[in-house]
């Protein structure tokens, strides 16, 4: 804006005159009002475009979670005085809606900044559009790595540990611990499922092709996997690294141990919702998988008297009242929620966009209660990854066990 | 070699799912010779029924008997209250509110029953038994089979040996001269219309223990069980079942061996192409020459 502004106002200069004085100030007059864009003395005007309809409907939870976090925060008074307004959109997962959902908040609604939209095909829709007219795409609910790319990307940062990230811990983890390993892969044939193959790339290097002795694709609108999980058992590989949303992890979980297979098992944490796969597969035939996690699951009685679980399952029954609370997406939505929350209220009276990308690179260990112990939010402004920590966990048929240290990588 | 057995049995379990929708996809046609699109919807709409009422605490079998009778209703219905106001329409006014009967099924589903997956139970099963054939078919992918099989024969002897499915069959073909000989013709596409929810909601019960249900079970499903229904004849039960197999075994065998998984929708695909260009009434079709 200030850019162009300049170069307007020395062509102006050269017409000279009165004109140039007029323009001048209508310029800068502008300039004063796009300070703060979808700020008010009383709101904050947010934008959001989530998937309430089509395929990629389950996550509309987390969307819901927010609206009503951020209810909650307005009744508590808000940020510094001002209300949080969320406009929260559908776009069916469908990326022309998402364009055409974004274009009219950023420049009909006129809201301040993007908050947490879902999707890796429907963010990407958007990359480019928000970047070049510097308006914040903050907190993106997908684990795609490129979301940390702050030298291309400076307007947009994810939330989650990348889908890449996980996937250099279990191969370092695989050529750690489990020598003699032959791994088959199974992976979505998409950004989701090639980002893990490339984190495993990135750790095994030139070894990938020895170590890797089979990697088949599914679609998502497969309607099963056995066909690959067979492929996968003759190839004789002894580890294997699942790559797969919750409705197909359950049905590998279930098919390599009908078939008697037993390869240690690693399934991404896309899919180690206790609710959502692990029970629909069957909790003793889980038994032994290892996974990353990052957020407590509710349904892991570990967190049973947690205090950070406790506000959010009395956070949930005053504003979600008849929520499945086995749904760990409300703990997604609540966790992005708070940290966006810490952002604002560091950003005190200064909520230019800039300011807001500012604070948003400037997270210092915040400690979002619902994510494990140890695990923090840190960011900078060359660490566009806030959440870069996982801590491996196998199932035990109960619970998730977490093992080891807090384990982290950097992506590339 | 025992790699192709495998992949040839776990064709036929992902084959058993193609062909029971396909068996609904078959009844609406014969009766309507409308395809309709949102019979997988349907089917899963069903199938959440089925599940709440064992939520509920009913028995299996209650539970199933409820859920396909309400189905049938709900056929009835939209019969009774959409499609007859659109009996004289263009084909494409009906494939428009097919397609908005998708969309309202599904969101509906989402909307009560919510988006998590969800284990559905298996009759044939209690979870603790041995895999049967070492685990490349469950006990409930073969007891699922044998349903697909029966619901065939009865299909096939009610539209061959009962007045009923001779009237009904009739209309379909040529509704005006059916009205001429005194059936009703009304009656019969709502009964048409009935049968194949009800047939849906059997198709979505046996595939719930498989796939998992959430609103979403049938969107992928329903594509395969068009592949199957063609490959076999849409207007012949027992191809569509067949076809449905074959669609399953052709997909694991092409994905394993020949074009890799990416290309495995692909073959299916390509085959239902090369049906329609080389013997367009399917495989096990018939030629129909109808004199007006």
């Amino acid at each position: 804006m200030t850019n162009s502004a300049k170069h307007r106002l020395t062509r102006r200069e050269v017409l000279g005159g009165a004109g140039a004085m007029t323009a001048a100030a209508v310029i800068s007059q502008r300039a004063a009002a796009d300070d703060m864009p979808g700020v008010t003395a009383t709101e904050i005007k947010i934008g959001q475009t989530m998937p309430y309809s089509g395929n990629a409907s389950a996550y509309g939870a987390i969307g819901r979670t927010e609206l009503a976090l951020f209810k909650m925060i307005n009744d508590q008074g808000g940020i510094n005085g001002r209300k949080l307004n969320l406009i929260s959109v559908d776009d069916g997962y469908l990326p022309p809606r998402t364009v055409e959902q974004t274009r009219r908040l950023v420049e009909q609604e006129g809201v301040a900044f993007m908050f947490n939209t879902l999707g890796t095909p429907t963010n990407t829709a958007i990359h480019k559009y928000l970047n070049m007219k510097k308006v914040p795409q903050l907190f993106v609910a997908t684990g795609a790595d490129k979301w940390g790319d702050y030298k291309h990307y400076p307007w947009t940062m994810g939330w989650q540990p990348s889908y890449r990230i996980e996937a250099q811990i279990y191969a370092k983890y695989i050529l750690q611990n489990l020598p003699g390993a032959k791994v088959g892969i199974l992976y979505q044939n998409d950004d989701f499922g090639k980002d893990y193959v490339n984190g495993m790339k990135d750790i095994f290097g030139d070894r990938f092709d020895k170590l890797v002795v089979k990697a088949v694709s599914y679609e998502s609108t497969d309607p099963t996997i056995d066909s690959q999980i067979v492929t996968l058992q003759s190839s004789g590989a002894n580890v294997f690294v699942n790559i797969t949303i919750p409705k197909f992890g359950a049905q590998a979980i279930r098919k390599v141990y009908d078939l008697g297979w037993r390869p240690t098992h690693f399934i991404t944490n896309v899919s180690a919702s206790v609710g959502a796969v692990i029970k629909p597969a069957g909790v003793e035939k889980a038994v032994g998988i290892i996974s990353g996690v990052y957020l407590k699951d509710n349904t892991d009685p570990a967190w049973a008297n947690d205090p950070g679980m406790n506000e959010w399952r009395a956070f949930m029954s005053k504003y979600m009242p008849g929520a499945d609370l086995n749904d760990v997406n409300h703990v997604f939505g609540y966790g992005c929620g708070l940290t966006l929350v810490q952002v604002l209220k560091q950003c005190g009276n200064d909520l230019s966009r800039a300011n807001i990308m500012r604070q948003a690179a400037n997270l210092h260990d915040l400690d979002v209660k619902i994510l494990l112990p140890g695990i923090k939010v840190n960011t900078s402004p060359t660490n566009y990854h806030p959440i870069r920590q996982l801590q491996l966990a196998k199932w035990n048929g109960k619970t998730w066990e977490r093992f080891g240290e807090i384990l982290s990588a950097t992506a590339t | 070699m025992s790699g192709v057995l495998h992949q040839v049995l776990s064709g036929l379990a992902t084959g058993s799912i193609y062909a029971s929708l396909a068996l609904a996809l078959v009844m609406i046609y014969k009766t309507t010779h409308h395809v309709n699109f949102a019979q997988g919807e349907m089917a899963t709409f069903s199938t959440f029924i089925a599940w709440s009422l064992i939520e509920a605490g009913f028995s299996y079998w209650v539970a199933f008997l409820l859920a396909v009778a309400v189905s049938f209703v709900i056929g009835l219905a939209i019969q009774a209250l959409l499609m007859r106001r659109l009996a004289n329409a263009h084909v494409l006014s009906a494939v428009g509110v097919f397609i908005g009967l998708l969309l309202i099924f599904n969101s509906i589903s989402g909307w009560i029953f919510g988006y998590t997956v969800k284990a559905f139970p298996s009759p044939f099963e209690s979870g603790n038994e041995k895999p049967v054939l070492g685990g490349y078919l469950s006990a409930h992918e073969l007891g699922a089979s044998l349903v697909t099989l029966a619901v065939l024969l009865a299909v096939y002897a009610f539209f061959r040996f009962t007045t009923l499915g001779l009237a009904m069959r009739a209309v379909a073909f040529n509704p005006q001269s059916s009205r001429l000989v005194g059936i009703r013709v009304d009656r019969m596409l709502a009964l048409g219309w009935g049968l194949a929810a009800a047939l849906g909601a059997i198709a979505g019960i046996m595939i719930a223990p498989i796939v998992f249900l959430d609103p979403n079970m049938m969107a992928g499903i329903l594509l395969y069980a068009f592949a199957g229904a063609l490959l076999g004849g849409i207007d012949n039960a027992a191809g569509a079942v067949a076809g449905g197999f074959a669609v399953g075994v052709i997909e694991a065998l092409g994905g394993a061996y020949v074009v890799g998984t990416e290309l495995k929708l692909t073959i299916a695909l390509l085959s239902i192409v090369a049906v329609l260009i080389f013997k367009p009434n399917g495989v096990f079709g018939r030629h129909v020459v109808s004199r007006v």
